[in-house]
């Protein structure tokens, strides 16, 4: 009973100015009665797909078809048929709810009867009705999402393309928007859903898996996990340290990749391979093997050639700073405010040395403020932030020599080569001559920078540049490394090579802060905090943070159960 | 691509002319700038030489001389002081509290005396500063010439006194330079509500996304050229019409033509400038880039070589060949001819038929420039 709407067949396309093309002779089809995830990191060609899809760009060779026509040629004919959602939400932040839904139903034809009509069942729908006179710009993430899919729904559109409607949004609110899409898809209206986030793909009804530009896996997640159905474990009850236990877990041939998981380590074996004893890498006596189900993250590593080797170089390259139990980084009653919006609002938590600490949090939750005020970037309102004991009000210059910090957008040179940035960076933090030589060309080996360190750094790719943004955080071998997003949209391989390098440092006893909004990411931190509008909602180690929310019928509930029922529950109190 | 929907139009200008009005730094472009300008213009910068400081250095102190000095210091464009010695009067030159000093000689006095002997004076002005270096000259000079025809008359020998000369001016009958400078300021005005704000808004619908999302839907490449033309066309209206109504109201500079012409002129003029605006934000897509661009293509031409400031027949032949591609420059000229002089459509013509040729070319690169699809 499903119908296809889309079809396209060895589809390429390059831009002026990238060496590798955005899409590589890509095939697939989209159909109705299901949600069709476009899964893949920032740069994979999900954008551009959609773009071509929806005849907002011209492919260079192959073919498309949606809904039997040529999008490239007769764009003219689909445009009233296909909803389009672009990143962002394309929506005007200085109109109100209500004009925006005017604006699209004028441009779709939507009039009379018909649009009292739509606009009721869409504002009902979306439960914006309360908020029709509101300006888009004031709108919480989640909302304008709604209203974004709201205005791409008028004109009763047979193809729905949704770009990265996840991003930006809280966990809830996601949850929300997806059963309204599953809705749409029972009223036999096609889906797109692109994403970067895997969980998210998990979901999906059927999905494309692009990286790089090409077409690395079409069908569903059950499809793409099944190879390594019984390849996956969980050692649970370890008795040592759970970063050295992964790093020797990984040096075993066996094992193709690894992850922490709270307390435990989560691990993919190579095909054919038996589990080895824990006894082999220490694990104590204690410990024991769980089989679990290998997730739509572990096939998509695989797709890539596995995970990379368990052991930092970078780690290797700093020196030990002994392990002494103190706090290192301390928050009291921090509080920023912007005008009366309180964008941090009474925020307390201690961090030890050794130790990574995770703020985790949709965007917006004032993550980011109450990092900025860790590190001295920002003056908090009332409160006090110190780190090493140093109050950052008082000595910020001071405090700031001895951490490293790695902002969240890309914050790096972008018109000067690879070698210039980290030469200035280093430079910036007080190395000179040989040991600077030395250093540089450390991190270049260490990221794997050689090739590139001519080239501008804006050619690289978003995975590299992640990486030089990192070198240039930990040149001067900090005490303290404050980590904000740092492995937003990059491909599930170099995120793994991060928290490698992380916890590479932590054994060597640096102190890590770091912010996300991946709820799986949560998993590698020693404890979190859970950051929504503001508030400190919850504090403590991973499992404690699930054990909170366990029940009868959710024995073990993901991060993102957690955090959900966690808001949730301090919303209804 | 063809075709047009009254609707889609009428929904995209309204959309637009909402942003106009809600965006702070739009309301800024057209409403608080012009008037800002107008004013900065108006009484700011004026061209007009004030009464200038000089000094004088007398080394004579007889009655020929005195009477010199006294004659400068009656000057209404003179403003005279006097110093104990003559290195004092340098130093106040040098340290810029004069703009020249006269030097009156020794023996000045006893040569004014005498008929045969020629009695000089120094004249020392600051020539880092040419055009008042010109004026402190040519007012000594004029109280020079003044004095002697008086003293001429006083010994009752009228037949040495020189032509005189009485200075009429046409059209600006005071010469006042605001008179000028008005008409020109305006033109400045439109450019940046022309070409500024449009490559801004334009570039900021493709920084959003929102671009992307309109581009998705049945718009048509017409309706979304008219939809930024129209309300800026309208926009750009009623600024030109508030600040000549300002100039003539408020600051009191005469406007001699039809509100008719003013139009005619208007139209054309802000349809190039809207054309520039929008083939500059089309082509670009970002905002730091078009305000860049709209800078250097639109706002300093209109400054510099339109004839607003800088007087086109004075330009090296180079520059005043370039003027001719620059549509503010005949703009400008309309403007000065319907303010000073009225509406002379024999002069009028030429210049409009020239701005209708430049908002066709510009319009129509635009419309170039306009794709229906991202790329």
């Amino acid at each position: 009973m499903s119908e296809v709407v889309v079809s396209f067949r060895e589809v390429s396309k390059s831009f002026k100015g990238m060496e590798m093309p955005a899409l590589d002779a890509v095939s697939g089809e989209i159909r109705t009665g299901r949600i069709t995830g476009l899964v893949g990191p920032d740069g994979a060609g999900k954008t551009t797909l959609l773009r071509l899809i929806a005849g907002l760009l011209e492919k260079d060779s192959g073919e498309i078809a949606t809904l039997g026509h040529d999008p490239g040629k007769e764009a003219a004919e689909i445009r009233e048929r296909v909803g389009y959602m672009p990143q962002k939400f394309g929506l005007y932040e200085d109109l109100s709810v209500l004009e925006n839904l005017t604006l699209h139903a004028d441009l779709r034809n939507v009039i009379g009867q018909e649009r009292r009509e739509t606009f009721d069942r869409l504002l009902e729908f979306t439960d914006l009705k309360r908020f029709a006179d509101r300006f888009a710009g004031k709108l919480s993430g989640g909302m304008k999402q709604k209203l974004g899919l709201a205005c791409a729904l008028l004109g009763r559109p047979k193809l729905l393309l949704l770009d990265e409607p996840g991003v930006g949004v809280d966990p809830i609110s996601r949850k929300e928007l997806w059963g309204m899409v599953e809705d749409l898809v029972s009223q036999g209206i096609a889906v797109v859903w692109s994403t970067a986030y895997l969980d998210e793909a998990e979901l999906c009804g059927t999905t494309l898996v692009l990286n790089e530009g090409k077409l690395l896996f079409s069908g569903t997640p059950r499809e793409m996990t099944a190879p390594l159905e019984g390849q996956c474990y969980q050692l649970k009850n370890l008795s040592s340290g759970k970063r050295s236990l992964l790093t020797k877990a990984l040096a075993r041939p066996e094992v193709s990749d690894g992850s922490i998981q709270g307390h435990h380590l989560r691990l993919t074996f190579r095909k054919g391979e038996k589990l080895f004893s824990p006894d082999v890498i220490g694990a104590g006596e204690t410990a024991e093997w769980a089989a679990v189900r290998p997730r739509f993250e572990d096939a998509f590593i695989d797709l890539l050639g596995g995970g990379p080797s368990g052991e930092s170089v970078l780690a290797k390259h700093v020196r030990a700073i002994p392990s002494d139990d103190e706090v290192v980084i301390e928050a009291q009653n921090l509080t920023k405010k912007f005008g009366d919006f309180a964008a941090t609002d009474s925020v307390s938590f201690q961090v030890k040395r050794g130790e990574i600490y995770g703020l985790l949090g949709p965007n917006g939750a004032g993550k980011s403020t109450t990092f900025k005020m860790m590190c001295g970037l920002l003056l908090p309102t009332s409160g006090k932030a110190s780190v090493v004991g140093l109050d950052l009000r008082k000595s910020a210059g001071k405090a700031r020599q001895k951490l490293g910090y790695m902002a969240q957008k890309f914050s790096l040179y972008g018109g000067i080569t690879v070698q210039q940035n980290l030469d200035f960076f280093s430079g910036v933090y007080g190395l000179t001559g040989q040991r600077q030589r030395e250093k540089t060309g450390e991190m270049a080996d260490i990221f794997h920078l050689q090739p590139f360190l001519k080239s501008k750094t804006d050619s690289l790719s978003l995975g590299y540049k992640q990486r030089l943004a990192l070198a240039c955080s930990v040149m001067h071998e900090p005490d303290l490394l404050f980590l904000d997003e740092p492995t937003s949209g990059v491909d599930p391989v170099t995120r793994r090579e991060f928290w490698t390098h992380i916890n590479g440092l932590v054994e060597r006893g640096v102190t890590v802060m770091v912010t996300t909004h991946f709820m799986d990411e949560a998993e590698y931190c020693d404890r979190i905090g859970l950051v929504f509008r503001g508030k400190l909602i919850a504090n403590g180690t991973p499992d404690e943070l699930k054990a909170m929310v366990a029940t009868a019928e959710n024995p073990d509930p993901s991060m993102e159960d957690a955090f959900i029922e966690l808001v949730t529950g301090k919303e209804n109190a | 691509m063809t075709g047009l929907s009254l609707r889609r139009l009428k929904a995209l200008c309204w959309k637009e002319t909402l942003q106009i009005f809600r965006d702070p730094s739009s309301n800024l472009i057209a409403f608080v700038l012009p008037v800002l300008m107008l004013f900065i213009f108006g009484f700011g910068i004026n061209l007009d030489s004030a009464k200038l400081r000089i000094g004088v250095w007398k080394e004579d102190s007889g009655p020929a001389a005195e009477a010199f000095v006294a004659a400068l210091t009656a000057s209404p464009w003179l403003e005279v002081d006097s110093f104990e010695s003559r290195s004092a009067t340098e130093k106040a030159l040098i340290d810029s509290q004069i703009r020249g000093f006269v030097v009156i000689s020794e023996d000045f006095s006893r040569k004014m005396e005498s008929h045969s002997a020629i009695a000089p004076v120094q004249v020392i002005a600051d020539g880092s500063e040419p055009n008042i270096a010109q004026f402190v000259s040519a007012n000594v000079n004029g109280v020079w010439q003044i004095w002697q025809a008086q003293r001429a008359e006083d010994r009752g020998e009228e037949a040495q006194r020189e032509i005189s000369l009485e200075p009429r001016y046409w059209f600006n009958s005071s010469a006042e330079s605001r008179n000028f400078l008005i008409p020109g300021s305006i033109t400045v005005i439109m450019t940046v509500i022309g070409a500024m704000l449009t490559s801004l808004v334009v570039a900021r619908e493709w920084e959003r996304g929102t671009m992307e999302a309109l581009l998705a839907s049945p718009v048509t490449r017409a309706e979304l050229l008219l939809s930024k033309v129209l309300p800026y066309y309208v926009l750009g209206m009623i600024s030109l019409l508030l600040c000549v109504a300002t100039a003539k109201w408020v600051l009191g500079v005469p406007f001699r033509g039809s509100v008719l012409a003013l139009c005619v002129v208007g139209t054309f003029f802000l349809l190039s400038v809207l054309g520039i605006g929008l083939a500059i934000s089309t082509a670009t897509r970002n905002q730091f880039n078009a305000a860049q661009a709209a800078l250097n293509a639109a706002f300093l031409p209109a400054m510099m070589l339109s004839g607003f400031i800088y007087e086109i027949s004075s330009m090296p032949p180079l520059l005043r060949a370039i003027t001719h591609l620059i549509p503010a420059r005949y703009f400008v000229s309309s403007m000065q001819t319907l303010f000073q002089a009225g509406t002379i459509w024999r002069i009028l013509w030429p210049d409009i038929l020239l701005l209708m040729a430049s908002s066709a070319l510009f319009i129509g690169l635009t419309a170039k420039l306009t794709k229906r699809r991202m790329e």
